[in-house]
């Protein structure tokens, strides 16, 4: 068994518009930069895990034959929107059982143009005469007939929701466009985002409404992009370079959870109860008090996905999210920045790469490696995403003590 | 006039309508946990008991959370009102109806009262009735 288990190399590709790539391509870019980084080739890699939700099966397979089929475990993962960090976590696993010293993790999505997702986002087929059919005995489709069944709409009730629980006096649309402001500021310094233009208040509450308070600036970009992560063990780092021992993030919590019941899950997902609970593992288990983080990635689908997350990833006091946001404390200057790669709303959301993407980011600040946009002296920073159905990974990542 | 052919028979759009003089929704209610659901369950996802009994929901309810919708698939017509409504302790889904799609004409906490509507004819002629939720004045629908 071995005790710790480090990020030796990482890299996302660009998030945006690949028309001439697809997913294979996408992917073994991300993985081959990955080993480039880690200073390490396939033949070293003992595991893969590898996500890719809208591919068609065998994904991991399918990029070993473009990088290097050695005959290594692939475990091909699907969790939602937490695809990418399923896969860290399933090769976690696999080195912290003692079977594998170094493993590979990589998630990839091709979603530019992709419009909306969600179960309301396919096409229904004709259906000429009722007949009950499914759990509920619905005589024809749900969505706009029951309730939204898009994202959006799911999300604006989360974040409204939150409202509900925690009275706020001012205009929710101008809240939630705020921390939409936010983002989009912080991606003007993230070349590899998929917009990287600043945003005014009035203009992304003006922008196109998709479902009340989120307008289309306040959701997820859809787009393309790869990530991919070598992982190794602690055990195994200590026998290489100084360089690579310097620039290794220690892994201090990979925690998964899904849904616990709760009395209003069948009718709107809980995306609260996982995520605290993986916070507190999370923080439990590294020892790390949310005090302590120098920045967080969360999964910023919606903007009123952001607002829950800060209380549910105990960045503020209980039901205090709105005042914690309006204090400025995440702003890339502010005591807690969220988001300072531009988030989901700007970064991008290529749904499997995105679990891995967002520890880039957070190892990118570690590492001292962000450039324009790093954050002095990070060293510890927490890396959140939440797949509906439900599926919340958290990662909490500690730079090297060499560095 | 007489109608002449089939007469029209209405259907609840999900089972868990149930239609009449006085519609209401039911929801399975797990006997170990009192965990409820609208969707067939094969087992309590709350405690994993395996036995339910039916109950009636009360029509009434407050807003406990609401988006309106403007863009969705083609086949869906927006804008609507998307509540989530707390009918005394059991949380349901369903469109807030006779009210404009305009945040403030929305509040959390409003008084909220079941209505039906019909969502649609088929070729044969049966009749979907759906749900929603109206405004409720001192229990009467203005």
């Amino acid at each position: 068994m071995s005790d710790d288990v480090w990020i030796l190399g990482i890299r996302m590709t660009k998030f945006g518009k690949h028309p001439n790539e697809d997913a294979i391509d996408l992917a073994a870019e991300a993985a081959v930069d990955a080993l480039v980084d880690g200073g390490v080739q396939m033949s070293d890699i003992d595991v893969l895990a590898a996500g890719n939700l809208l591919g068609e099966g065998s994904f991991g397979q399918l990029l070993q034959k473009q990088i290097g089929q050695t005959g290594i475990p692939v475990y091909n993962v699907a969790n939602a929107c937490a695809t990418g960090a399923t896969a860290l976590r399933t090769v976690m696993m696999a080195i912290k059982s003692g079977e594998c010293e170094i493993g590979l993790a990589v998630g990839v999505e091709k979603v530019a143009g992709a419009g909306l997702l969600g179960e309301g986002g396919k096409a229904s087929s004709a259906n000429p005469v009722f007949a009950p059919t499914g759990r509920f005995g619905a005589v024809t489709t749900l969505d706009g007939r029951v309730s939204t069944e898009t994202m959006p709409g799911i999300f604006s009730l989360v974040g409204m929701e939150y409202l509900h629980d925690h009275p706020y006096e001012g205009t929710p649309l101008e809240l939630f466009a705020r921390i939409s402001e936010k983002n989009h500021s912080h991606s003007t310094l993230n070349p590899l985002a998929t917009y990287t233009k600043q945003m005014s208040l009035s203009q992304i509450m003006n922008d196109v409404m998709i479902a009340y308070p989120n307008t289309r600036p306040m959701c997820s970009a859809n787009c393309d992009g790869a990530a991919a992560a070598v992982m190794i063990s602690g055990a195994k780092l200590k026998t290489l370079s100084l360089e690579q021992r310097r620039r290794a993030v220690k892994i201090s919590a990979s925690i998964l959870t899904s849904d616990p019941w709760q009395e209003a899950c069948q009718v709107l997902p809980d995306v609260n109860a996982l995520t605290r609970s993986a916070a507190v593992q999370a923080y439990e288990s590294s020892g790390v008090s949310p005090e302590d983080l120098d920045l967080v990635e969360l999964h910023d689908c919606f903007a009123t996905a952001e607002l829950v997350h800060y209380d549910n990833l105990k960045l503020c006091e209980p039901g205090g999210a709105v005042d914690f946001f309006l204090s400025g404390a995440t702003w890339r200057d502010g005591r807690c920045p969220v988001n300072v790669s531009g988030g989901l709303q700007s970064k991008g959301h290529p749904i499997s790469a995105t679990g891995i993407a967002n520890v880039w980011e957070i190892c990118h600040h570690l590492r001292g490696e962000a450039g324009d946009r790093q954050i002095p002296d990070a060293k510890i920073g927490l890396a959140h995403v939440i797949g509906l159905g439900s599926a919340c990974g958290v990662h909490i990542l500690e730079r090297s003590a060499g560095s | 006039m007489t109608k002449v052919g089939n007469p029209v028979t209405q259907m609840p759009l999900v089972d868990y309508l149930v239609l009449g003089g006085d519609p209401h929704l039911v929801a399975d209610e797990c006997t170990s946990c009192g965990a409820r659901f609208f969707d067939r369950r094969n087992a309590c996802g709350g405690c994993s008991g395996r036995a339910f009994s039916k109950v009636r929901i009360s029509p009434t309810g407050t807003l406990r959370s609401f988006t309106i919708v403007s863009v969705a698939a083609p086949n869906v017509s927006v804008p609507f009102i998307a509540g989530i409504v707390d009918c005394h302790g059991t949380t349901v889904r369903g469109l807030i109806l006779g009210v404009d799609p305009d945040p403030k004409r929305l509040s959390f906490g409003m008084e909220l009262r079941l209505t039906t509507m019909s969502v649609g004819t088929d070729s044969a002629g049966n009749e979907a009735i759906g749900f929603g939720f109206v405004a409720d004045y001192e229990g009467g629908t203005q």
